[in-house]
């Protein structure tokens, strides 16, 4: 390191590391990770959206999971918030859905409307 | 490809690593292992987060959610509830005053009054690597400052922000790095006070261990100011994981070309490495740390010649604080303004504490200066333990003094402390509540300073013994009424004539004490009492006859038999005969055994008849 513009790509490499920790989320997936979401694959769900998101270098997403949504007859279901706009609830989600929905939505802005089952907080 | 979702940050300060987080940390890995989780979760050990009687305390990210007390058996649940069905596990969270759970540790009430300059990355990053320190944006001050700036424009930065030594003195830092950089000669030294020794007292090694890179590169900013080429790093050996910490910063930051040569393509070279100390308390004194580093026995010597003239070696030398270097980095990349901005009008900034005592939150915290002492105890401190009444805070260690509740208004800064009779200190703040005997805590510091006295000087070494043989008559029952005079009359004294800033200090404990609780030292002398039973010799046990049932199990458990009675007499205690260990009062199955708090009649006669009998021998 011998220049500030060294300090710097060393400094922006270091925040994405740590992004879990900072404030720097345009979206955040939430799975739904309840007895029964698990029972229906929520695991492989979530494991899809972190290898989708790692392979394609988005530093913005952000994964997380909460509990029961009470959706059980949808499981596995997923939320995919948006700074600034309404949630969007997806259900019976599967790792190919769950690529489509990459693509589309996280990546492209384009809600896919065949899977969602509610959007609105 | 990482697949990682949470960041498990754990607390590994010396709090809750004696509490168990580091048997906490095995039991999860081991659990993350067996789930296949390990690749998910991304485990960090960081310096102290501040609210040390909650641990041992861990924050999970990206929720940010807080948990206490967390021991090995909740590990299972945690995983499971709160990292494999993502649902906090809110048994394991605080709970505010309403009883609500407080999810998010920015919202524990702890933190609120708090600003974090020096403790910005302490429990937030990890301590030990250098990538997670320049996310933070580490080392752009120094690499700033090196590539655009003078060393004279750095001093004239710290000259505005109003920077004082925050090892006690509060000697304006700026002043120190102008009087070393003016020398002309070539080779200076810059010198990190690690020795940090006052009882209760834990910000520089927080700092040390949670925080590494940050002191480094402000011991490298005052190195290019005052343009020395060399630094040294002086920890006490009982400190070793701070040790291990800066040893492994010095080592990342070389390889990573921050050190030694060329450091950021410019010409200013400059290496560290770290010295311990034995952990003499007087080896804080800037020029007995000195010597102790030069290999010399760790005695001050007369000032002047100032360090900033002949130091180390007998080249200038400048010696600060940690807190003062850990300031730095965000002083240059904020700003001198803003950090001008907080304080009061001659102490500028923020300064760390370790709150301690009788009070609810303890542990480290970091508070703009100016805060008054009631919003430093009662707010972030959370108010006194139990039903207690707040009586004293001690302030700045066996240098500083204590200050009763008339002061809880007085603003926390160099002047406003020291003009009350206390002092900033390196930032140990003792509570205590009114089970406290006063006469006791300035007996406890005296006997300290005894013990850390180096002897070169005789003030120091003569006086404070004399001192202490007088608060030990005080508080064993035999003080004279003159004695309270004596004190204060060897108290000046020593406080003139020490050498150094130990002995120059070490009395105020006691003066302060008498200062504001100049009652209770009279209550031990004349009534022999000690309202508080803390000094056994001035209380004793009685049992009441009315309440007493004659059961004998104080008699069958007291340990020197001075115990009597029968069912029908009932039970007495020969007083003295009585060690006053406290068993009977334990085990009465009635409450009949009480605390009296002066000297027991029959023992006071004895004691009379035995010095009119040594007079009339004499």
């Amino acid at each position: 390191m011998k220049t500030l513009a060294d300090l710097k790509k060393i400094r922006e490499k270091a925040q994405e590391e740590m992004k879990l920790r900072g404030s720097n989320v345009r979206v955040k997936v939430v799975v739904g990770m309840g007895t029964s979401g698990i029972a229906m694959g929520a695991r492989e769900v979530m494991k899809t959206f972190l290898e989708e998101i790692s392979q394609r270098n988005l530093t913005d997403v952000l994964v997380t999971q909460t509990g029961e949504k009470g959706l059980s007859s949808m499981e596995p279901v997923v939320d995919v918030v948006e700074e600034g706009k309404d949630k969007v609830t997806y259900g019976n989600m599967n790792p190919d859905k769950v690529r489509k929905v990459v693509v589309e939505h996280i990546v492209n802005g384009r809600i896919v409307s065949e899977f969602v089952v509610s959007t609105g907080s | 490809m990482s697949l990682k979702r949470i960041d498990l940050l754990i607390c590994c300060g010396s709090g809750c690593v004696s509490a168990g987080a580091l048997k906490i940390k095995e039991k999860i890995l081991t659990i993350l292992q067996e789930k296949g989780l390990l690749n998910e979760i991304n485990i960090i050990e960081t310096g102290c987060m501040g609210p040390c009687d909650l641990g041992p305390v861990m924050v999970v990210y990206p929720e940010g959610v807080f948990y206490q007390k967390v021991t090995v058996d909740d590990v299972e649940e945690l995983v499971e509830e709160h990292f494999i069905k993502g649902r906090p596990v809110t048994r394991l969270m605080l709970q505010d005053k309403q009883e609500q759970v407080v999810s998010a540790a920015k919202d524990i009430p702890f933190y609120q009054k708090q600003v974090k300059v020096a403790l910005a990355n302490c429990g937030y990053i990890d301590p030990e690597s250098l990538e997670e320190y320049i996310a933070q944006g580490g080392y752009e001050a120094l690499g700033t400052l090196l590539t655009e700036k003078s060393p004279a424009d750095a001093i004239e930065v710290v000259q505005k922000s109003g920077l004082r030594g925050r090892g006690g003195g509060g000697f304006p830092t700026a002043m120190k790095w102008k009087l070393a950089s003016g020398s002309k000669d070539k080779q200076k030294y810059i010198i990190c006070n690690g020795d940090e020794g006052d009882p209760g007292a834990f910000m520089d090694r927080s700092l040390l261990e949670g925080d590494p890179h940050r002191v480094l590169e402000g011991m490298m900013i005052a190195a290019y100011a005052i343009g020395a080429n060399k630094g040294f790093f002086y920890i006490r050996a009982e400190y070793p994981l701070a040790i291990k910490r800066i040893k492994g910063a010095i080592e990342q930051a070389r390889e990573a070309g921050l050190l030694v040569k060329n450091i950021f393509g410019s010409k200013f070279e400059f290496d560290a490495e770290v010295r311990t100390g034995a952990g003499a308390f007087v080896c804080g004194e800037e020029t007995a740390l000195i010597h102790s580093i030069e290999g010399e026995r760790g005695h001050p010597s007369a000032k002047p010649p100032y360090p900033s003239d002949r130091g180390l070696w007998g080249k200038p030398t400048v010696v600060n604080n940690v807190e003062t270097f850990a300031n730095l980095p965000t002083i240059f990349l904020k700003g001198a303004d803003w950090f001008a901005s907080m304080g009061t009008k001659t102490s500028k900034g923020t300064k760390v504490f370790a709150l301690t005592g009788d009070v609810k939150n303890t542990g480290l915290v970091e508070v703009p200066m100016g805060i008054t002492l009631r919003e430093m105890i009662y707010e972030v401190g959370g108010g006194i333990v139990g039903d207690r009444n707040f009586k004293a805070v001690q302030l700045g260690g066996p240098s500083g003094g204590c200050l009763t509740a008339e002061h809880l208004d007085v603003p926390v800064d160099y002047e406003s402390l020291k003009e009350k009779g206390a002092m900033m200190g390196s930032g140990g703040v003792i509570v205590m509540n009114d089970s406290n005997c006063m006469v006791s805590i300035a007996k406890f510091f005296l006997e300290f300073s005894v013990e850390e006295s180096c002897g070169k000087c005789s003030p120091c070494r003569i006086g404070l013994k004399q001192m202490l043989d007088i608060m030990e008559r005080i508080t064993s029952g035999n003080g004279k009424e003159d004695d309270i005079e004596e004190l204060i009359r060897l108290g000046e004294a020593i406080k003139q004539l020490s050498l150094c800033g130990l002995g120059q200090t070490a009395p105020n404990p006691v003066l302060s004490t008498i200062q504001y609780f100049r009652d209770e030292y009279e209550a031990h002398i004349r009534d022999k009492s000690c309202s508080t039973s803390v000094c056994l010799d001035l209380m004793h046990f009685s049992i009441e006859k009315d309440k007493c049932i004659g059961c004998s199990l104080c008699a069958q458990k007291c340990p020197v038999t001075c115990i009597s009675g029968s069912k029908e007499e009932k039970y007495t205690i020969h007083q003295p005969e009585c060690i006053k260990c406290g068993t009977c009062m334990e085990v009465c199955p009635v409450k009949a055994i009480s605390k009296i708090p002066r000297m027991h009649d029959e023992v006071m006669a004895i004691r009379e008849k035995q010095r009119l009998q040594s007079e009339n021998e004499e």
